[in-house]
């Protein structure tokens, strides 16, 4: 392509620095607690081509009605600023708050995020006890259990739930079942 | 004031609270209880349509020459389904809209139900708002918060689907809110800008060499308010001023610093202008692909202002230094006391150079054509019309397409609301509902739909409506029997294989005319083309108007997919070798 470094005023050719580094961010929504509301969320996502990497739902504010969407999305810094405004239009929307953009003007490192899963672990022998031992490692409770399998629960960051399930993969890894990431942001104050 | 009613009664009530003389629907099982209301009363005037489509356009129509919001209402099922085309057509191009959808009765809902579909379900990416009344004593808050929603803001369409139960049910109705800003819960659209940004924007604007007023949409939906504070800031300012199509006649098409539409078939000065800007003011536009062509090569030079009541809209293509986020009139009102309280002024010496490079460009004469003494025009024909009609009362609708470019191109528009036209989803069958909806609200007007041979059979049956309701609305079709604009992509494109783009056994408009009640014309001689317009307007009827245009002509100038705004294609170099090799591989993939 025959573009310049320099662009004069009637240079076609033209490259703009874009920045176009991926980034991950978590997202708080606070919207009325509705039929719909999370479709309409979800189809804005899909619709206009953004990534969810994780989504959690839940009402929060019952005598509100009010819910709390946590999404965790990618994209570069135009794209989750896109969608920060689009989420704003939805007119169910009370806020939306990017807790990554917080955290950083914090200058800390995330906003506080945590995950649950439930892993369901069978085997015998040997693979039946290491899986135990690195439960326990992890400190995973075992809320439930037979001669044949365990189903642990988990709690941390995702990076720590990825961690645990691929480890227990090859001790008889059978299923699991996460909740997605729940954030606030550190400190005393809320959204 | 609260009162006990049916859910059907409170449809009309809340109609007439909200200020609405005129429904574009259609009947049907769901909405019948409505429908029984309709009939008994006459403060609301319901319009009926001949396709559900039609109702929903004729109320886009309606909307952009009153600035009021158009309503609709049509039955479930295939009725809501119609309506969708007209829907997110008003969503793109941010037309305020309330359509009032018939559902099934609740306890059938989710049953696959004769004539049931998922209404909030399809409906939901292509309205601002949509609501499922479940219960009727929630009826009268929805539809009042619907009007609300819709007009309010960036405005948008919104559906409100009633089952039929509900239609039926007794509840309690109250009127609007006084102050429905506060009475919502969630919905804040931001009116007033940052003051301390509009006092920036006014220096940066002081400060300018080179720049240019970029002005769309969101100017004529402000209000006629804010078109007036445009005029008075160009003329303090002394900027030239261009705008999109959606924006045509907020700024005067005869006024001195009128640079012409721009984007993909704007003017030559107008993309020139815009390309080589050190300061861009773009106000109540979204920089659309048609404007900006080529991205990393648009206005390479320009700090960007951009005024938008839609946050969204900021940032999302062009990365704007100057975000603005308000409502284009209150904005404006602040700018415009800022530049004359601060005694602003632009720099003479830079914008006598700036207005001589633009001359320059000027002359080029980008839109020239050449002239045919045998032959129809098509640009003619738009003149000719345009020259003959310019001192009545007009509103000028169109279809979409090479005649739609034309339009814009050719026909001057002084003020705003005069112009509707299909910008964003580029609706073909959009112009003839539209043109009724004007002239619905406008009796003694004369509106005509500017239209193409292809697109005026797309919702050709709302002649029908046109008749019924004595609105002597002209459809002027620049026939060339071809979809022009598709001829045109795959002259650009696909090796001038033309295909399925020529329209064989047309129908014959004149007796189609008169098949409907209206009454037709056939010309196809430049010289008996004035004659034939002046007898089209002292016609009291819907009129079809065959106008038999040079077939072949292509629309220019053209920025061609996947170019910048300094890279246009003019009519004088668009010889065949250079329409076939306009695009390059990379533009091909565009739209």
């Amino acid at each position: 392509m025959n573009a310049q470094a320099n662009p004069t005023a009637l240079s076609a050719y033209f490259l703009a620095e874009v920045s176009d580094k991926i980034e991950t961010h978590t997202l708080s929504v606070l919207v009325d607690n509705e039929p719909g509301v999370l479709a309409r969320v979800i189809g804005l996502f899909s619709g206009r081509g953004y990534n969810i990497d994780s989504l959690t739902v839940s009402e929060t504010e019952h005598e509100k009605h009010l819910s709390r969407i946590t999404i965790v999305t990618t994209g570069t810094p135009m794209v989750i600023e896109q969608i920060r405004n689009q989420l704003d239009r939805l007119v169910p929307v009370h806020r939306v708050t990017d807790l990554t953009v917080q955290a950083r003007m914090a200058n800390q490192e995330k906003p506080l995020e945590r995950e649950l899963a439930l892993v369901k672990v069978a085997g015998s022998g040997d693979k039946r006890l290491e899986a135990l031992r690195l439960g326990d490692a992890f400190r995973a409770t075992v809320i439930d259990a037979t001669t044949d399998h365990f189903v642990f629960e988990i709690t941390g960051r995702t990076s720590k739930i990825e961690q645990f399930i691929s480890i227990m993969k090859p001790l008889g890894l059978v299923e699991v079942s996460r909740t997605g990431v729940a954030a606030v942001q550190r400190g005393a104050e809320g959204l | 004031m609260t009162r006990e009613m049916t859910g059907a009664n409170m449809v009309i009530q809340a109609l007439q609270d909200q200020g609405v003389d005129t429904v574009f629907g259609y009947p049907g099982g769901a909405v019948l209880p409505i429908y029984d209301e309709i009939i008994q009363q006459d403060a609301v005037e319901h319009i009926l349509v001949r396709h559900e489509q039609g109702a929903g356009h004729a109320a886009e129509g309606y909307a952009r020459a009153t600035g009021k919001p158009g309503v609709v209402l049509v039955t479930s099922g295939p009725g809501a389904t119609n309506m969708v085309t007209a829907l997110t057509d008003a969503m793109m191009d941010s037309i305020p809209l309330v359509c009032i959808t018939g559902q099934v009765p609740t306890h059938l809902i989710g049953n696959d139900a004769f004539q049931e579909c998922d209404t909030v379900g399809i409906t939901r990416p292509c309205t601002k708002h949509n609501w499922l009344v479940r219960d009727v004593d929630d009826l009268a808050r929805i539809l009042h918060e619907a009007f609300y929603v819709a007009t309010s803001g960036r405005p948008g369409p919104v559906v409100v689907d009633i089952p039929k139960d509900v239609q039926f049910a007794t509840g309690t109705y109250h009127g609007p809110s006084a102050n429905p800003a506060a009475a919502h819960k969630s919905y804040r659209p931001q009116v007033k800008g940052d003051a301390q940004s509009i006092r920036a924007a006014a220096e940066l604007m002081a400060h300018a060499k080179k720049p240019v007023f970029y002005t769309g949409g969101g100017v004529v939906n402000s209000g006629p308010h804010a078109a007036q504070l445009l005029r008075e800031l160009v003329d303090l300012t002394g900027f030239p001023i261009t705008s999109t199509l959606m924006g045509l006649g907020a700024y005067p098409a005869s006024g001195a610093n009128w640079l012409g539409m721009l984007g993909m078939h704007g003017t030559f000065e107008a993309n020139m202008t815009m390309h080589d800007c050190d300061v861009m003011v773009c106000i109540g536009a979204r920089f659309d692909d048609r404007i900006t062509g080529r991205v990393d090569a648009f206005a390479p030079d320009a700090k960007i202002i951009h005024i938008d009541i839609d946050p969204s809209s900021i940032n999302k293509t062009v990365k704007a230094h100057l975000p603005i986020i308000g409502d284009v009139g209150h904005v404006l009102e602040d700018l415009v006391r800022i530049w004359r309280s601060s005694s602003l002024k632009a720099d003479p010496a830079a914008m006598k150079a700036w207005w001589e490079q633009i001359d320059a460009w000027r002359a080029r004469n980008s839109l020239a054509y050449k002239p045919n003494e045998d032959i129809i025009m098509p640009q003619y024909a738009i003149q000719r019309l345009y020259e003959l009609t310019k001192d009545r009362n007009t509103y000028i609708s169109t279809e979409v397409g090479q005649h739609q470019m034309w339009a814009a191109q050719f026909y001057g528009f002084e003020a705003p609301n005069r112009w509707l036209t299909s910008g964003g989803l580029g609706t073909m069958g959009y112009g003839l509902p539209a043109c009724i909806g004007a002239q619905v609200a406008h009796r003694d007007a004369l509106c005509i739909d500017i239209a193409g041979d292809a697109s005026i059979l797309m919702n050709i049956q709302e002649m029908s409506t046109a008749v019924q309701y004595g609105l002597p609305v002209k459809v002027f079709v620049l026939n060339n029997q071809y979809m022009g604009m598709v001829r045109q992509w795959q002259q650009l494109l696909h090796g001038n294989r033309l295909s399925h783009s020529y329209t064989d056994s047309l129908p014959d408009f004149v007796k189609l005319a008169e098949a409907y009640g209206g009454v037709g014309f056939r010309v196809d001689k430049p010289g008996d083309l004035d004659g034939a317009i002046e007898e089209m307007i002292a016609v009291d009827k819907p009129v079809l108007f065959d106008c038999r245009v040079a077939n072949l002509a292509n629309c220019f100038p053209m920025i061609p997919s996947g170019k910048a705004h300094n890279e246009m294609l003019l009519p004088d170099e668009a010889n065949d070798e250079a329409v076939a090799n306009a695009i390059g591989a990379a533009g091909k993939a565009l739209v």
